[in-house]
């Protein structure tokens, strides 16, 4: 095996949904370091159709940047020399981004719709829903299926042991449609069966030979119950391992690179872990992107004392391809809630749209940057919700539902996620690692997952905790030494009193050490306090939660602690867990200003 | 010298397009290659098997079911008309009749005398696929369909919602600038294709489809009038199905004046006749809403492949258009690609790009928030 112990230049990237990242890595002395970065347009679109043209091009901006060659012939220059190129390429990739898929079922009320939750609970966007009586002739449902090339198609239909010939006919159809990919020839598509386990065979001489066909657990094994776990479980698989990396040009990518691509949210979460491992720390991790949200969870499982990693990739959700589906999910006013100035609904819905059409562009006036902060918040926020309703203990096994639990949504207490016990919420992804100001990213964090009692939040500072966590499966010091020294941007702690808080009201004193003075004080219902704790500073703390609030300790229960500071500053918190905006307009914007004025999050806000 | 590529909408004054034109089932090819088609041609089809329908004999005659053959006035494989009668009963010395007569026109499939009742299928229902193109059938799939093949002109669309459309297009702006207003659209305007500025209204799309325009070729489009047209917010662009009429929006949304290359290059094929088709997906893998018009009999410089031209990638010199506020959908060529970072408004450090645009003002935009316009 080869020792990659010793490489001293490296070169690693990214291929999003939306844009392409390049980090150029050197050992100086001892320890490695990152020398910068560059990043183009993702080229999966006609004309280009090949990502590895935006790979050529993100790199060319970071060999303009610091004056090493890196590219001969239009490819990587693999070299051990000092002057130019590189001992290592490594790259991951989400490019094929998004996951917008088909679910079929016999009966449209009932596998029918099953199929979609199970479906839209994996964070799909679903396109269709086929159903044999969905009042369509079989050629429309060709036609569809051709027409909208799903990424994906869910099958289901028939209770175990009931008849089989109706999802066998549904399964004719799709093998009748012979379903294309996206992009890209010799790409099988991928279709997971959860029907009838009588109708196996099958339907696995039926599609076995034309698609990516694997068999799961029936959706509904007995009409009285739902069983969409496993169906959701192999969604999320197979979207990482076939959807997300089968970008056109993906095999000469492969070529190119020393060991295999990783898909992005799996190098993300390899990070993760190694930060909660290495701590040993309760983690939230984020990583929203132009097409999909992922979220990271590492939490102590309270049966079983083990530690529990989960993933979740919400496709339905980000802010480039993603972005009309923010709004569609949340809503306008969600998403206007967040901006302190008022805006033509007209020219607000054209602005959005055209980012969706035009998802490559970036905001370049500060409006149009609230704007997108704002969605960004309602994304991470959703990805978030479902996240929590997907997290499983250890056994990985979900509850069997009956079928009024599956009309009753709502997430259940034995989520995993437990937000007090949480100790540092991590943020990746070009809305919060290129917020021009850091505190926007802190604020972002805060108000999309509203984590309580005391929790350090941090962010990826350019984004690249994907290629450390490829460069970490060939040498993991480089890995470490990067993500320690430049990756993770630590913004300071945030200590947000729990429960419903009065306006009016004093919900927390304080007494604060920190290093320019002592502090203490109350903080009021609904305020924010800024302080000046910096990175690597630390400050002792004398909290107590008023009129039953809860800090960690239990309701009303003081809490001495050990404050980490960061870039940003110390938080605290005082609108209460959960929070919500005031109803009336004028004072909703009124405490938006307050916030942002004491966070100092924009060189001015506009319309004031 | 960065070569950083922004993909940009194809306007192509001359191209050769192919398109694959395919049933879905298996069926048969009506026309071999070399034919000439024209775009509302049928060039493939296949039958589905038509509708069955009961009828009971024996209950509307009031009969035994083992009666019911000697009832019959028709025999299976005979095709019958609505209201014919195909079963009659005779009683009282044959003085009185009772008939049953069939409730569709079909063909009888079967006669039973266990259940009394009859089958009849009703005619096979046609699934057809037309050329969509003026053209020659350069390829042919045999049981599938064909390729059909043209040179055109060829603008592509950033955004549609509609089906394949064919008819003239028609100029009903003056400029790029026009709002396509109710006022303009005429009676006349039934089956045609209109071309627009920079704007169609609500009212305007709800009087062109009450007349019977085919399809719209605008500028821009509010997404407000969008999710009114459809009935919902479109969460993916993913559209192609939609009911009434085709629009094709080649700017964007808002009130968007239509690139002067565009306007100018479709105006001049205004009395020709179009293929649209606004089935956009927005998505890795994009289909872009396009607009095609044949150049049969129209000159034209030598034909080129455009198609297989690759694009150099944006440089100093490229011709470029914004496509982000606050410079949205003005032209220029670049005049410089700073390597080092710059700051915005929003105080982000952005690779930018020096432009001057088409009136002489120079402005410093990111690099992302342009496209290269390609001719």
């Amino acid at each position: 095996m080869t020792d990659y112990s010793k490489i001293r230049y490296i070169l690693a990237t990214d291929c999003g949904s939306t844009t392409t990242k390049a980090i150029y890595i050197e050992k100086q002395g001892d320890v490695y370091r990152l020398v910068n970065r560059g990043e183009a347009p993702t080229t999966v679109e006609a004309p280009a159709e090949d990502v590895t043209r935006g790979v050529l091009n993100a790199v060319s901006e970071l060999e303009e940047l610091i004056g090493r060659k890196l590219l001969k012939d239009n490819e990587i220059l693999i070299s051990s020399s000092d002057k130019e190129g590189v001992e290592v390429y490594l790259s991951t990739s989400s490019a094929g981004g998004g996951l917008q898929m088909m679910v079929a079922g016999v009966v449209k009320s009932m596998t029918g719709e099953s199929a979609q939750r199970a479906a839209l609970g994996a964070g799909a966007i679903v396109m269709d829903v086929i159903a044999s009586n969905d009042g369509r002739l079989p050629h429309e449902k060709i036609e569809a299926i051709r027409r909208l090339r799903p990424d994906m198609i869910l099958l289901s239909g028939g209770i175990d042991g009931g008849t089989i010939s109706h999802v066998v006919e549904l399964a004719e159809l799709i093998a009748a449609a012979d379903p294309k990919p996206r992009f890209g020839a010799g790409f099988a598509l991928p279709v997971i069966y959860a029907g009838n386990i009588n109708a196996r065979a099958e339907v696995e001489k039926t599609l076995g030979g034309k698609t990516a066909l694997e068999s799961v657990a029936n959706i509904r094994p007995v009409l009285e119950k739902e069983n969409l776990g496993p169906a959701r479980q192999k969604i999320h698989d197979l979207f990482m391992e076939h959807v997300m990396a089968q970008a056109p040009g993906y095999k000469k990518l492969m070529s190119w690179t020393l060991v295999p691509i990783m898909p992005t949210p799996g190098a993300v979460g390899a990070i993760i872990q190694t930060i909660a491992k290495k701590y040993d720390i309760s983690v939230i991790g984020v990583d929203i992107g132009g097409a999909t949200t992922d979220v990271f969870s590492v939490f102590k499982d309270p049966d079983s004392e083990e530690i529990v990693f989960n993933r979740t990739v919400s496709a339905n959700l980000g802010l480039s391809y993603s972005i009309s589906n923010v709004v569609a999910e949340t809503g306008l006013p969600n998403i206007m809630r967040w901006v302190p100035v008022h805006m033509d609904e007209t020219e607000l819905r054209n602005a959005i749209r055209n980012k969706m059409i035009r998802p490559t562009t970036i905001p370049s006036t500060l409006l149009e940057l609230i704007v997108e902060q704002a969605i960004s918040r309602e994304a991470l926020r959703l990805a978030f919700e479902q996240h929590k309703s997907l997290a499983v203990g250890l056994k990985g096994v979900q509850k069997q539902r009956t079928i009024s639990d599956a009309f009753d949504q709502t997430s259940t207490g034995e989520s995993l996620v437990d937000l007090m016990a949480l100790e540092i919420l991590v943020g990746s992804g070009g809305v919060l690692s290129h917020a021009p100001r850091r505190a926007q990213a802190a604020i972002m964090l805060v108000d999309a997952f509203q984590p309580q009692g005391i929790t350090m939040l941090a962010v990826d500072s350019i984004f690249m905790m994907p290629q450390l966590g490829v460069l970490a499966t060939i040498n993991e010091k480089a890995a470490t030494d990067v993500f320690e020294k430049d990756c993770l941007i630590y913004l300071g702690s945030c200590v947000a009193v729990t429960g419903l808080v009065k306006p009016g009201t004093a919900v927390m004193k304080y007494k604060i050490s920190l290093p320019s003075g002592p502090v203490e004080g109350e903080l009021m219902a609904g305020q924010i306090k800024l302080l000046p704790l910096g990175l690597d500073e630390t400050a002792e703390g004398e909290l107590t939660p008023l009129r039953g609030l809860d800090l960690g300790e239990g309701p009303g229960k003081p809490k001495l602690a050990t404050l980490r500071g960061g870039v940003v500053g110390l938080m605290l918190d005082g609108r209460g867990r959960p929070f919500s905006l005031p109803d009336d307009d004028k004072e909703r914007v009124k405490k938006l200003v307050e916030w942002f004025t004491e966070l100092k999050l924009y060189e001015h806000i506009p319309g004031e | 010298m960065a070569t950083a590529y922004t993909p940009g909408l194809k306007v192509l004054t001359e191209a050769v397009i192919r398109k694959d034109r395919l049933l879905p089932l298996d069926g048969e090819v009506l026309v071999k290659k070399g034919d000439k088609v024209k775009a509302t041609d049928i060039v493939a089809e296949t039958y589905l098997p038509g509708n069955v329908v009961t009828v009971n004999i024996a209950n509307k005659l009031g009969i035994s079911p083992e009666d019911v053959p000697g009832a019959m006035k028709v025999a299976i494989g005979e095709k019958v008309t609505e209201g014919q009668a195909i079963a009659e009963m005779k009683s009282f010395f044959g003085l009185l009749s009772n008939k049953c007569e069939s409730s569709t026109d079909g063909t009888v499939e079967n006669i039973s005398s266990v259940t009394g009742q009859v089958i009849l299928r009703e005619a096979p229902l046609p699934v057809q696929v037309t050329s969509y193109l003026d053209g020659l059938v350069s390829e042919v799939y045999p049981r599938k369909g064909i390729q059909v093949e043209t040179t055109a002109t060829f603008v592509q669309g950033i955004f549609g919602i509609g089906r394949e459309a064919h008819g003239e297009l028609v100029l009903r702006a003056e400029d790029p600038n026009t709002i396509l207003e109710a006022s303009t659209i005429k009676p006349e305007d039934k089956g045609k294709i209109l071309l627009g500025g920079s704007i169609v209204t609500a009212e305007a799309l709800k009087k062109a489809m009450e007349v019977g325009v085919v399809g719209i070729v605008v500028g821009g489009f509010n997404d407000k009038d969008l999710r009114d047209f459809l009935g919902y917010d479109l969460g993916v662009a993913i559209t192609g199905n939609e009911e009434g009429i085709t629009l094709i929006v080649t700017e964007g949304f808002g009130k968007m004046r239509m690139a002067q290359a565009t306007f100018d290059l479709l105006k001049s094929r205004c009395g020709m006749m179009a293929s649209i088709n606004g089935a956009t997906q927005i998505r890795a893998g994009v289909i872009r809403p396009e607009i095609i018009i044949p150049l049969t009999g129209v000159k034209t410089q030598r034909d080129v492949d455009k198609e297989k031209e690759k694009s150099p990638g944006l440089a100093i010199g490229s011709r470029i258009r914004a496509i982000r506020e606050p410079y949205f959908g003005r032209l220029g060529e670049v005049i410089s690609m700073p390597a080092e970072l710059r700051k915005l408004e929003t105080e982000a450090m952005v690779r930018v790009l020096e432009a001057k645009f088409d009136d002489g003002t120079i402005a410093v935009i990111p690099r992302a928030n342009v496209e290269l316009i390609e001719t």
